[in-house]
Formats: C-alpha cells, sequence, structure tokens
C-alpha cells in the first residue's frame, strides 16, 4: 500500500485494509512514540503546522510525531499573528506553506478548508480538523485505542455518549466502526440525537444502532464508552446549551454497574462529564488514547511525506 | 393530431415535463426573460398522462447543456426539445453531471466555499431524481436547491 503524497482529509477517503494498514504501522511507531527508541527518518523534512483555530493535543502530537521522527515543525497557533488577519486568502496561505514545507497539517474553523487546502498545495496535506466538519487523525486514533486495548474492533459494544448532533468526532467514529461491525449504542438527550445521515450510514454498513438517552441501562453490558463534551461553541443559542449540559456525568456509581473490563474514552478537553475520581480506575483510558495520537501521526507523517520504517 | 397548448414556435426551445408549478422557477434559473426580447410562453399545470406537468416555451433560442444541468437540479424529469423550422429537430432529457460546479451555492454559512476564496461552489450529485447534492468542500446536502442557485 503507498500513502506517499496522499491527502488525509475525511476518513471516508479511506478503505477498510488502508485504515487496517495505518493502524497496524502505528503499532510499530510506539516505542519511538514513548522516546524509547530513536528513529530520524524524517530527518531533514518540514511540516508546516497551520492552527488557525485553538487546539492543544492536536498541535501538539502532531508537533511531537514530527520531532520524535527527526523532522521539523515551522508554523503557528495563533492567526491573528499572520497576513490571513491582513484579509490574505487561505489559499495564498496554504501555497506559501507548500513552497516552505513537505507537509501541511491544518486546522480551520470553516468546513472544508482542508479540501480546499489540497487544491493550492502539491505537498500532501492532513486534516487537523475543519470547524464542525472532519477530523479523521482524531478517528484513526480513537481507532487505534479500541484496538490496542480490545485487540480487535468488530463485535465489541460501543456507546458513544453525549453531543452526537454538533460533535464530530461522533459522526466520523461511528461511520468508522460500523465499518467494522461493532455494535453501537447513541446515548445523548433528545435534542442532541446523532443525526438521521449518520444513522442512515451506519445502516448502509450493516449496523444496527439503538439510539437512548438511559446510560444507567446501557451500560451494564458495553466494552467501551466513548463520552464527548457538549460543546458550548458548536450551539446557536446559549439557552439550548444550558438545558442540556450536564445531563450525564460518569462517576464511580455509575460505574458499579460496568464490566471490569469496560474502557472510557474522551477527545478531551473533558469539562465536568466525567468526574475525575474516575481518572484513577482501570476504565479511564482517556490519557492514553491522547498518547496514542503521537505514534498514529507519526506514521501517517512518515507514511505520507515518505519514509518508511 | 395532438393538441398544443400553446402556439407552436418556428424556432427555439421548449421545456417539457417540469415538474408541475416549477415552471417559473426554471425561468429564473436561466434568468429569463431579462435581456431577452424573444417571446416566451409558460405553461403550468398541463394535464398529461404522467399527472401535471409546466412547460415553458422560449423562441429564437436553443439552451446550451450548462443551462439544461440547472433546470435538471429541480425538474429531474424534464426534456429539452430543440425547435427548428416547426419541428422538433433535437430531444433530449435533462441528466446531472457527476459534478455541479459554480451554480448551486451551500447552504451551511461557514462552508470555505462561501468564502473569499479563489474557488467555485461544487457539489456531488449523489441522486439523480430526486435531485440531491453533496457539497465537495464541507459534505453538507442542501435540502432547498432551489433556494441556492447563484
Ligand atoms: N413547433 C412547436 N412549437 C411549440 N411547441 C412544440 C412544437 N413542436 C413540439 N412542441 C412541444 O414540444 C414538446 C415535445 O414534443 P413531442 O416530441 O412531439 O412530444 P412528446 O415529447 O410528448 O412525445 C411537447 O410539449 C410539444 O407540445
Ligand atoms: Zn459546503
Amino acid at each position: 500500500m503507498n500513502f506517499k503524497g496522499k491527502d488525509i482529509i475525511s476518513i471516508k477517503d479511506f478503505s477498510k485494509p488502508e485504515i487496517n494498514y495505518i493502524l497496524d504501522y502505528s503499532k510499530k511507531m510506539v516505542d519511538f512514540a514513548k522516546g524509547e527508541k530513536y528513529i530520524d527518518i524524517l530527518k531533514g523534512k518540514v511540516m508546516s503546522s497551520l492552527f488557525f483555530e485553538p487546539s492543544t493535543r492536536t498541535m501538539l502530537s502532531f508537533g511531537c510525531a514530527m520531532n520524535r521522527l527527526g523532522g521539523r515543525v515551522i508554523g503557528f497557533s495563533d492567526p491573528g499573528k499572520t497576513s490571513q488577519k491582513k484579509g490574505e486568502s487561505l489559499a495564498d496561505t496554504i501555497r506559501m506553506a507548500d513552497s516552505y514545507s513537505d507537509l501541511i497539517v491544518i486546522r480551520h474553523p470553516q468546513e472544508g478548508a482542508a479540501r480546499l487546502a489540497t487544491e493550492f498545495a502539491e505537498v500532501p496535506v492532513i486534516n487537523a480538523g475543519d470547524g464542525a466538519g472532519q477530523h479523521p487523525t482524531q478517528c484513526l486514533l480513537d481507532l487505534f485505542t479500541i484496538l490496542t486495548e480490545k485487540k480487535k474492533i468488530e463485535g465489541n459494544k460501543v456507546i458513544l455518549l453525549g453531543d452526537l448532533k454538533y460533535g464530530r468526532t461522533v459522526h466520523s467514529l461511528a461511520y468508522a466502526l460500523s465499518l467494522y461491525g461493532a455494535e453501537l449504542t447513541f446515548v445523548s438527550p433528545k435534542s442532541l440525537e446523532m443525526p438521521r445521515e449518520v444513522v442512515d450510514e451506519c445502516k448502509d454498513l450493516g449496523v444496527k444502532p439503538v439510539s437512548t438517552s438511559n446510560l444507567e441501562k446501557s451500560i451494564r453490558d458495553t466494552d467501551v464508552l466513548y463520552v464527548t463534551r457538549i460543546q458550548k461553541e458548536r450551539f446557536p443559542d446559549a439557552e439550548e446549551y444550558n438545558k442540556v449540559v450536564g445531563t450525564y456525568t460518569i462517576d464511580n456509581k455509575l460505574l458499579q454497574n460496568a464490566k471490569k473490563d469496560l474502557i472510557i474514552m474522551h477527545p478531551l478537553p473533558r469539562l465536568a462529564e466525567i468526574n475525575p475520581e474516575v481518572d484513577t480506575t482501570p476504565h479511564a483510558l482517556y490519557f492514553k488514547e491522547a498518547f496514542n495520537g503521537v505514534p498514529l501521526r507519526m506514521a501517517l507523517l512518515s507514511l505520507t511525506i515518505g519514509g518508511e520504517l | 393530431m395532438k393538441e398544443l397548448k400553446i402556439q407552436p414556435i418556428e424556432n427555439g426551445t421548449v421545456i417539457d415535463h417540469i415538474t408541475a408549478c416549477n415552471a417559473i422557477k426554471v425561468l429564473r434559473i436561466l434568468g429569463i426573460p431579462e435581456g431577452h426580447s424573444s417571446t416566451i410562453s409558460v405553461a403550468i399545470n398541463v394535464k398529461s398522462h404522467l399527472g401535471k406537468k409546466d412547460i415553458v416555451k422560449i423562441e429564437n433560442r436553443e439552451l446550451d447543456p450548462k443551462e439544461v444541468n440547472k433546470i435538471a437540479l429541480i425538474s429531474p424529469k424534464a426534456t429539452i426539445n430543440i425547435i427548428r423550422d416547426f419541428e422538433v429537430a433535437e430531444k433530449f432529457k435533462v441528466k446531472l453531471p457527476k459534478e455541479i460546479v459554480g451554480i448551486v451555492c451551500c447552504s451551511n454559512p461557514t462552508c470555505v466555499s462561501n468564502s473569499n476564496e479563489p474557488v467555485k461552489s461544487r457539489f456531488k450529485v449523489i441522486s439523480q431524481d430526486p435531485a440531491k447534492i453533496k457539497c465537495y468542500y464541507c459534505e453538507r446536502e442542501p435540502d432547498d436547491i432551489a433556494e441556492r442557485i447563484i
């Protein structure tokens, strides 16, 4: 399989064998990601890191991944300091980054920005989140996390919890998990239910997701609980937000009914939806999940820039 | 002989089998009659063996494919008849191409195609009839295509 020069914009651009290949390759990166072993397969290569919107994990883990591979990073995390503020088009910014680097990582508040970037860049473009749109590397690292913890993705009972309406990660994750034949349960307040298009996509892939608002009941036989934050910034108005925030809280009391090997994931940042008392239980996997972003992104950088292990 | 509801035309285009009550939108999409001096006749809710339909007749103008595609977005069953010398010289069914470029604007206000970037709007056609399109950039599907014709 050859990923050299390939853009990574949406999880839907990838077939299941391609995803498997990326996940397997990421496994090989774990020791290097931890700093226990050393490689420099991207020595002399430069990654542009264009963050038009704030991010902690995604930006740091991409930067970390590139450094761990021996490459270097240029870019910005505050568009206020760039020509963007003077009204330069995204297209022109991309043309510049294209000529200064071997790969572009972009996070942008407008949906479709990464796809647009591919039209103005010769070098590969990786979408690090486009507004309420796609965030494929998050989706891949979530699959990677389930795979490494559960040894397989198919057959796991997975709950996607929280803001299923506006949350971009859960949309692509629902699709990807369906591709693997996981059993899906969508738990959310009524007003934040999974959009019909996403449910239809899962059904097209042969999965019959269950939608409910009852978490206590659904958690009993679940293998993976994927929690998301109710994102204030995606709400049209504060009133709607206030109605639903705090509907679900994961705490030790709730977990009494859960399977021993239930894993809890969260794309982070988390607010009150997971009580910190859960952090020290074996269920808590969200910090490891965040670490997994490094080997996964190392794999993507090395595959797309070309410089394989 | 078949009865013609409207006067025969010598040369021009007859758009037939327009979804009932959509004739006015079809004209709007085509930018007619602005700057057009020829006679245009519109028949709305014409009975046919397939139920009701609209018909538009435009004298002295042969539609080009790009305009025809626009029509397919709101009247997927329409046929285009090119009339020359009072006869139907050419006839074809409208058909959406795989992609619609620069014809419809995206319904998503925060889609990058709605900002000042040097790109045209671009949609993938996912269904012919009813017409369904998906934005190449933000992947949304506008459900009010007729209102979004540029
Ligand atoms: N010379 C003409 N002037 C105006 N309208 C015409 C003329 N010839 C045909 N039409 C109209 O064009 C459409 C297509 O004509 P025709 O091919 O004869 O019918 P159909 O598609 O129903 O088999 C019909 O609506 C018909 O009334
Ligand atoms: Zn769009």
